[in-house]
């Protein structure tokens, strides 16, 4: 067997490899023990994809943009510049400036440091109210359960842009944490849904009913047993919630109904250069291409997270050697299962 | 099963209520409609805008619970009550939802049909051109903000007239009302909807091809499409009769809701592309402090939330046979 040779064989893939192996020949593979194991797994699968790590790296690049861009620019955002108005990008302005004289760039970036803040506010938030509430109408059931998913539908009934339209202007003038907590509010449902019934079926497993008759403390069930049980899709769940605020933020920004006057974001930057949008066309394109970019990223990372955290998924599989290809097409001459390739097959 | 949706359209009647009711106390709290008076000029004097607004069942001084009161009871009588300027919402309403309905039905058709067969197509060409290139597509869609598609297709529409030295493609309005003529204004409003029609196809497609495209993937390598291939079906029927319609499936109720939804309008492109349809009045309103508006969109967007739920669950019911014989 030439396959136990190949050092580079890899934990996740070696049972899969050794299945038509005697027992005694397998392949010792190094598995670190217990969390890091899982922990390395994910990350070497997450690093398969190529997508995700440019994901990644566009991140890392916008949150340099966001911070370290200030700093480079001669020009704060609440610079005016008055021997240029609307003047297309140069030397002087990277990204040109607005009717009063701005400078583009420290606005973007203002904007962008807003955004992203909220993203992953309003992400981790919903998040943790998600599960918090989905976990408890799960384990708890009766009326519990009742309430809590009476809410959630009420939610989903009220229009979230509406409502948080209409309540604007009462936080007009005040924190824009505020906007946060409601974007967040109205975020939650369809991820409490799932996860409840997620604990609908965990519930009854053996290990948290033997936690159960151990007395363990219900909250300590929730958060030791039933949550980390679900780590992927809070984690997936997470990362498309950040991407999801950004453009409702932005949305509600647009239109006057988000982060109010001495705030920028990103939304609040489009939304300053639509009016003239049309003629000086990069008062548009610069802010907007951040905002895109941010949310191309996060997809990217939510992606290859989904594919890291699937065992099932194919894409983030290594790609099978020469040695181990002909051991599957050995297995699968061997069993009367065709694949579906045979059938479905490339013309 | 007729029990079972009873029970979910009473369940459904309440939370409607609870919604529009919680929505106008929101609103009737937070807007303040004195200002559209305030700052008209020449200013009317207190009295009578007091009056006035007393009229439209609008004066902030009158306690919340009596206009709310006094709300319910028109609404119960189907009037929706009067907008900031007097007119009737009645009249807004049925105007607007035409121009959404307008604006919506081609878009939706177009838009549902092409992100099945996108989503189909890609997941039997799995991690081919065609696949990695509708994926990355609807990334890229998925990642914009509705109102950056929209302005960014106007300015293209700009660049492009600039270009051709004439207007060619239309971006405001619904039609152009200098144009007579039957087939003229027809050219002019099918030219009107292009661009708006785009926005919403782009997100549309690129929505239900990632659905579709999952559920088809799911299908494919089931064994029921085995044995359809094993009876000698050609591969072509096989993926059509046996694949495709039981991956549209599970999508069937996404687009029923989608479409029905589609009566609250597109805000953002019937902002962006001026259409003055429902979306927009949902804007508009909050903008002019009109809360009798503000009201009626919130009831009726619970109304099409509580239709098109149900409505996707009969749906589903009819079509799948494992729910309809359980």
């Amino acid at each position: 067997m030439s396959l136990q040779q190949q050092p580079a064989l890899e934990p996740e893939e070696a049972p899969a490899v050794a299945v038509g192996a005697p027992l005694s020949s397998q392949v010792t593979a190094p598995v670190a023990p217990g969390r890091s194991g899982r922990l390395r797994l994910t990350l070497r699968r997450f690093a398969r994809n190529r997508l995700a790590l440019v994901g990644i790296g566009l991140l890392v690049l916008l949150f340099l943009l966001a911070w370290v861009g200030p700093l480079l620019d001669k020009w704060s955002y609440e610079d005016l510049d008055f021997d240029a108005f609307l003047q297309p990008p140069s030397g002087d302005h990277w990204f040109g400036t607005d009717q009063s004289g701005a400078d583009l760039f420290a606005q973007t970036c203002r904007g962008l440091q807003k955004s992203l803040v909220i993203g992953l506010l309003v992400g981790l938030i919903v998040t943790a109210l998600a599960a918090v509430a989905g976990a408890s109408a799960g384990y708890f059931g009766g009326w519990v359960d009742r309430v809590i998913m009476w809410v959630v539908d009420l939610l989903l009934v009220m229009p979230s842009f509406l409502i948080i339209a209409v309540l604007s202007p009462v936080f007009q003038g005040a924190t824009w944490l505020i906007f946060v907590v409601l974007l967040a509010a109205f975020s939650w449902m369809i991820t409490a849904r799932v996860i409840r019934s997620m604990t609908q079926t965990l519930k009854d497993r053996e290990f948290v009913k033997a936690a159960k008759y151990l007395g363990v403390p219900t909250w300590k069930i929730i958060a030791r047993h039933i949550l980390p049980n679900m780590a992927s899709l809070l984690i997936i769940d997470a990362t498309i919630q950040v991407s999801v605020a950004i453009i409702g933020e932005s949305g509600l920004s647009y239109f006057g109904f988000g982060i109010q006057a001495p705030d920028v974001s990103l939304g609040t930057v489009i939304a300053a250069g639509t009016t003239s949008a049309t003629t000086y066309q990069w008062l548009f394109w610069f802010p907007a291409g951040c905002l895109v970019l941010v949310g191309l990223a996060i997809a990217f990372i939510g992606d290859g997270l989904r594919d890291a955290l699937d065992p099932n998924a194919a894409g983030a599989k290594a790609k099978p050697g020469k040695a181990r290809r002909k051991a599957a097409a050995a297995r699968a001459a061997a069993s009367p299962q065709t694949s579906e390739a045979d059938v479905l097959g490339s013309k | 099963m007729g029990r079972f949706l009873l029970r979910r359209l009473a369940n459904y009647m309440v939370l409607v209520i609870v919604a529009s009711c919680l929505a106008y106390f929101l609103a009737a709290l937070s807007l303040n409609p004195r200002s559209n008076f305030e700052s008209k000029n020449p200013r009317p004097p207190e009295a009578v805008i007091s009056k006035t607004l007393q009229e439209y069942n609008l004066d902030p001084h009158t306690p919340v619970f009596e206009r709310f009161g006094h709300w319910a009871a028109d609404v119960a009588t189907g009037n929706l009550g009067k907008n900031v300027k007097g007119g009737s919402v009645n009249d807004d309403f049925g105007r607007r939802v035409g121009v959404s309905v307008r604006l919506l039905l081609i878009s939706t058709l177009l838009g549902s049909l092409g992100g099945v067969f996108l989503g189909a197509w890609g997941a039997i060409r799995q991690y081919r051109f065609f696949d990695r290139f509708t994926t990355l597509g609807s990334f890229f869609v998925l990642a914009m903000p509705i109102f950056v598609i929209a302005i960014s297709l106007e300015l293209l529409a700009v660049n492009f007239n600039h270009a051709a030295g004439s207007t060619v493609l239309q971006y405001t309005g619904e039609y152009d009302p200098d144009v007579n003529g039957f087939w003229a204004q027809l050219l002019s409003r099918f030219n009107h909807l292009i661009l708006p029609t785009l926005t919403l196809v782009l997100v549309q497609m690129a929505t239900y091809s990632r659905y579709q495209r999952n559920t088809m993937l799911d299908v494919l390598g089931s064994d029921f499409l085995r044995t359809a291939r094993a009876k000698g079906l050609r591969r072509r029927t096989a993926l059509i009769k046996h694949g495709l319609r039981t991956a549209v499936l599970p999508i069937v109720p996404l687009l029923v809701y989608n479409v029905v939804l589609l009566f609250t309008g597109a805000t953002f492109t019937e902002k962006i592309f001026n259409w003055h349809g429902m979306g927009e009045w949902l804007v508009d309103s909050i903008n002019t402090n009109d809360t009798n508006s503000v009201a009626a969109v919130s009831l009726f967007t619970a109304v099409v939330v509580l239709v098109a739920g149900l409505l996707s669950d009969v749906i589903y019911a009819a079509l799948d046979p494992r729910v309809r014989v359980s």
